[in-house]
């Protein structure tokens, strides 16, 4: 059942992941790739890692992609639509993520990390955002209070340079 | 009980009678048990849900009248109450026409991008305690009220693509002022509630409930197991549970809580795209704002996804506010069957009220201008919810 989940899931992902690249419609790519990151999420449901699968949709879905279409949506891309695709660019993209996939499916063959079977799961003392909220404030405390700052700092750049008037 | 069955079995060719002892033995094994009782709870829910809609649409219209004073739809049945059908036909007989220059693909994609999110909100919600022993949510996850925002926050595609692929210059206004709106929104509504999380220490909305059953509701938290069945019959023990939960911290806490509700109930009509903040769709300036372009059964799947989508925001409050199914004094569906009905009504009925709460300041109060609109999510909710959120945690970690 699970692995069925994980093969439907994983195709849905990498055919709307193609569609990104193929579709001539930046909106229809947006899109495509909203779906993709939802078909992500569903590999996380599958994995019992709710909490993630759930921000995914949250942060990438909800929130970064509706700002991209925003953007999209505004400048009305015609450019894009009207460019005709290449052969010749088309066979260069080809052979090059062909060799890429090659060198990773061998490498990950031969490679002895990946033939032992991993050890099973131990049952979770807490739920997976216990677990996670532990993890940042107990093991990963000062990195996590280091990115919030970071976040802040961006923020007020942010707002600094918005504020400026153009003379 | 075997010779029961035995008496059956003769009513039955044999091939056919082991057919069913393996069908019967599947449905009663865990697996196949959850998922009959799923598949049941999802389509009663959704039946229910669905009638709710078509007689929010009723309703909106009646009071609305009531408000000025006229008499609303009142020919086809008793009182109108027909009238939901007399629509529903007369959106399907219309001609489902769509403009030369829309994207036709989309155009046609996104009514059903806007009725889908609320429906799957609902699949998280508490809607009862148990019924049989069967947990009354259709999924009862450990991130359940998350799952509620993401959810929400998806639901805004839907409309942007309305907007864009009508190619028209109305309703693509109405959708780049919808997702700045949701953008703005969202924030408050999913900082708001941060501070139930904190106080219950929760994300299942089944714990936040019975959170409330035992510690009272969120927007007045002084009902201590102490107010149960006994209690009615003596009032004297029912004052001393009042006082009993009269404590200083549940005073306190009670501050933040009342905010968080205010926000989050708020925040939620700009969600829904209701007056005072139905910008997207403003009559007055944008026509119909995204569904101008729309006829027939793609305006009504926009109508119906707007009224599912505040039906299920009324859910939404009510599970993290209203004590979800909970009413003081009334039991469990553990104690009887009963009760676990009453149950269900009583979660159904504050839904029902807090939708008249809906409608009421539709048409009470004015519409806000769109700038007064963002400066109100940016200025004030935002910052609101945060110290808010601050708040919730000096009193949790100072009074005890």
């Amino acid at each position: 059942m699970q692995l069925t989940l994980f093969w439907f899931f994983s195709l849905l992902m990498i055919g709307f992941g193609a569609g990104v690249v193929v579709l001539r419609n930046p909106v229809a790519c947006a899109l495509s790739l909203v779906a993709s990151f939802l078909a992500l999420a569903a590999l996380f449901v599958t994995l019992d890692a709710y909490f993630i699968a759930i921000i995914q949709v949250l942060v990438t879905a909800g929130a970064v992609m509706v700002l991209f279409l925003f953007i999209i949506m505004l400048l009305n891309l015609k450019a894009e639509e009207r460019r005709r695709v290449k052969l010749s660019a088309m066979l260069g993209g080809g052979l090059i993520v062909g060799c890429f996939l090659e060198l990773l499916s061998s490498t990950l063959s031969t490679s002895p990390l990946f033939s032992q079977p991993l050890p099973p799961l131990t049952e979770p003392v807490h739920s997976d955002v216990a677990m996670i909220g532990l993890t940042l404030f107990h093991s990963f405390n000062l990195p996590f209070q280091v990115i919030g700052v970071l976040l802040l700092v961006a923020t007020i750049g942010v707002v600094l340079l918005s504020r400026q008037t153009l003379k | 009980m075997d010779d029961f069955s035995n008496f059956i079995s003769h009513f039955f060719s044999p091939a056919a009678w082991t057919f069913l002892k393996t069908l019967g033995e599947r449905l009663m094994s865990p697996i196949g048990f959850l998922i009959w009782t799923t598949f049941l709870k999802s389509t009663i829910l959704l039946g229910i849900i669905l009638g709710l809609v078509s007689y929010t649409v009723y309703a909106e219209r009646r009071v609305s009248a009531l408000i000025q004073d006229r008499l609303g739809p009142n020919r086809v049945g008793w009182q109108g109450l027909l009238q939901p059908i007399a629509d529903a036909a007369k959106l399907l007989l219309k001609e489902n026409f769509t403009p030369k220059n829309a994207n036709y693909f989309y155009f046609r994609l996104a009514p059903k991008l806007v009725m889908i999110p609320p429906i799957l909100v609902l699949g998280v919600l508490p809607f009862g305690s148990s019924l049989f022993g069967v947990q009354m949510t259709i999924a009862s996850i450990n991130v359940g009220a998350i799952y509620v925002l993401a959810i929400s926050s998806i639901s805004v595609y839907g409309i942007v693509l309305a907007g864009w692929a009508s190619n028209s210059k109305y309703p693509f206004l109405g959708g780049i002022r919808s997702t700045s709106q949701m953008i703005s929104y969202e924030l408050s509504l999913a900082l708001s509630i941060v501070p139930i999380f904190m106080v219950v220490g929760s994300l299942n909305l089944n714990t936040i409930v019975q959170y409330q059953v035992e510690q009272g509701w969120m927007i007045a938290p002084f009902w201590p197991q102490g107010m149960n069945w006994h209690a009615l019959l003596h009032p004297a023990a029912a004052w001393q549970a009042i006082a009993a939960g009269m404590s200083l911290r549940h005073l306190l806490l009670w501050i933040p809580l009342i905010i968080s509700f205010f926000i989050f109930f708020v925040s939620m009509f700009a969600e829904t795209n209701r007056l005072p903040f139905d910008l997207p769709e403003a009559e007055q300036e944008l026509i119909g704002g995204y569904h101008t372009e729309y006829s027939s059964m793609g305006f009504a799947l926009f109508f119906l996804g707007e009224y599912t989508a505040m039906i299920s925001g009324a859910g939404v409050i009510t599970t993290l506010f209203l004590g979800g199914w909970s009413l003081p004094f009334i039991p469990d569906g553990s104690h009887g069957w009963v009760w676990g009905l009453i149950n269900i009504g009583a979660f159904f009925a504050k839904i029902i009220a807090l939708l008249f709460v809906f409608i009421w300041v539709r048409w009470t109060l004015p519409r806000f201008r769109y700038d007064q609109l963002m400066k109100l999510g940016w200025y004030f909710f935002f910052e609101l919810a945060i110290v808010n959120i601050f708040l919730t945690a000096l009193i949790l970690t100072y009074v005890k």
